[in-house]
């Protein structure tokens, strides 16, 4: 599927937020989380992720630190606080009312298999 | 190997061309870089072909940076203006453009003096009204600049139109405190309404509160170098005109009028062109005066606490406090607007709370003292005008502690106090209009 950009755009925030809230990351390893939970359906263009990171840190969702690990190279990591763990719980909510009401309405008419099943 | 790290290295300087990115964002991207040729290296692609891929990837360098523009609109700011999408760059007539309005708005003031027969009388009304000679010039410049359609100069020229109503309808009696007030209160109700144009015809985002916020700061220094400049052409053309018997004192009578008014607009000009220039004073100049003025204003606040404030109390008081206040707060915003938001608490902004800290300690003292006095002699419009201020201000400053001590700590990050600045925006508008339209009434025009 190719995914519409103005979704790719909107559904951005939830995700990174998200996959930050699983533990501390990098860019580089946040776009191959990406690609990985998306079966590399969405596709990003790289450069991308980093103003999002930085508007994510200018609204105290994030913080960022400058760290070299023991064997690699020097990266900029980014944690989610309190504020971006709010953030998130906000994005969900209103994404499940988003699924549920396409779902509702696509297995009505019988055009939906499973896919959204659980949304 | 050395061939790409050539490439990249080609690479890194090409990316930090663009205004909006600035070194830490190269230096991450080039991990980023680093890493994915890493892994197509791994995955058995040559070191040239997998640099190909990582750029590739990476996204066309035109799209990236104005992403960054986007999210970094201060680092942008000097490279201005980033409209709505692509503005259409129309580089060589704009200075024409400015000079127009300039010399209109110049001409302009001279009606205005020719209608109130300027010299011979001293005239109030046309203290009253010289603000709607230059500023409307002002809104129409931005007006045309952003190219605003029909609906939004209507919108535009509104407060305008409905200011010279308000300010020429009333039957203020002669030589009254609330005429004063009218004529020292409608240039900044009128610069509000610049706010309007100046936004492209909106006034809600706050980014672009805050570049509005910047744009008036920057506005000042402009206009204060201009006046600074002319004065110098000012004297030198008396003292050189003078032994030959010309009357320069009739000249500069005419001119000074039109020269400043003309430099409001080549003020606005100025800053919306030659940004960088300024760009690079306003951290210079926040850092010089934000450490002097905390030193001064605790010295002041420590002073006063000891000797107690009743005895130094005049009517003049509490203007001078909200002076001190207004020239506080637009520290504040200055240094606000020229701080990058993500950076981390720092030394200067712990001494910036001291001098907000303590101007609020002195003026909490003040403004008891001035209660107790409106309290024994009743409220005139100057005390009224001077009180409300003094509280909007108060409650601007009081909050701003608050939250740049949270902030300090850790436990905010710093756009919430961005968004407090831009949220309270519309409070000093609203206040200057109050003192315009509602102040003259209430006081039966006395």
């Amino acid at each position: 599927v190719n995914i519409n950009k103005d979704l790719v755009a909107a559904s951005a925030t939830p995700l990174v937020l998200a996959i930050l809230a699983q533990g501390e990351s990098y860019g580089y390893a946040i776009l191959k989380r990406v690609r990985e939970l998306s079966g590399g359906e969405l596709e990003w263009t790289d450069g991308m992720l980093y103003p999002l990171l930085h508007r994510l840190l200018r609204l105290g969702y994030v913080t960022t630190e400058w760290r070299t690990p023991p064997e690699g190279r020097r990266r900029r990591y980014y944690a989610i606080t309190e504020d971006g763990r709010a953030a998130l719980a906000e994005q969900q909510r209103q994404w499940v009312t988003v699924t549920r009401a396409l779902g509702g309405v696509w297995r009505g008419s019988g055009w939906l298999p499973t896919a959204l099943g659980e949304a | 190997m050395d061939g790409v790290e050539a490439q990249i290295a080609e690479w890194r300087a090409y990316v930090a061309q663009a205004p909006a990115v600035n070194g830490r964002d190269v230096d991450e991207l080039d991990a980023h870089l680093r890493d994915q040729i890493a892994e197509l290296g791994a995955a058995g692609l040559t070191a040239d072909e997998a640099f190909l891929v990582a750029v590739k990837r990476m996204g066309d360098l035109d799209t990236l940076s104005r992403e960054f523009a986007r999210e970094h609109r201060g680092r942008l700011w000097k490279q201005l203006v980033l409209s709505d999408e692509d503005e259409p760059a129309r580089p060589s007539s704009r200075w024409l453009e400015a000079l127009v309005f300039a010399v209109v708005a110049g001409a302009a003031v001279q009606v205005a003096r020719l209608a109130a027969h300027f010299p011979d009388d001293d005239s109030e009304w046309l203290l009253r009204n010289v603000s709607l000679f230059v500023l409307p010039f002002l809104a129409g410049y931005f007006a045309r600049r952003r190219q605003l359609d029909t609906r939004r100069w209507v919108l535009t020229a509104a407060p305008f139109v409905l200011a010279a109503l308000v300010v020429n309808l009333y039957p203020y009696r002669a030589d009254s405190a609330t005429e004063h007030l009218v004529a020292a209160h409608l240039p900044v109700v009128l610069w509000f309404a610049i706010a309007y144009p100046y936004m492209g015809g909106t006034i809600g985002p706050h980014g672009r509160r805050m570049d509005f916020v910047r744009f008036t700061g920057e506005w000042v220094i402009y206009y204060a170098l201009i006046a600074l400049g002319g004065g110098v052409l000012l004297a030198l053309t008396a003292l050189i005109f003078e032994p030959i018997g010309a009357d320069v004192e009739q000249v500069v009578q005419w001119v000074l009028p039109s020269g400043a008014a003309g430099a409001v607009i080549v003020a606005a000009w100025l800053v919306e062109s030659k940004q960088h220039v300024v760009e690079n004073m306003a951290p210079v100049l926040t850092m010089l005066f934000t450490p002097l003025f905390a030193v001064m204003l605790t010295i002041a606040a420590a002073t006063y606490a000891v000797s107690g404030v009743a005895g130094a109390f005049d009517r003049e008081l509490l203007g001078v406090f909200d002076a001190l206040l207004v020239v506080v707060l637009g520290l504040v915003l200055y240094a606000m607007s020229a701080r990058e938001p993500s950076l981390p608490a720092g030394t200067m902004d712990r001494v910036q709370l001291l001098a907000v800290a303590s101007a609020l300690v002195l003026d909490v003292m003040v403004l008891g003292a001035m209660v107790a006095r409106i309290g024994d002699l009743g409220l005139t419009p100057n005390r009224a005008a001077a009180l409300g201020l003094n509280l909007v201000l108060l409650v601007n400053l009081a909050a701003a502690a608050w939250l740049s001590m949270r902030f300090l700590t850790g436990r905010i990050a710093f756009h919430r106090l961005e968004r407090w600045q831009t949220s309270y925006v519309p409070i000093f508008a609203l206040w200057a209009a109050t003192v315009v339209a509602v102040l003259p009434p209430l006081f039966a025009f006395t």
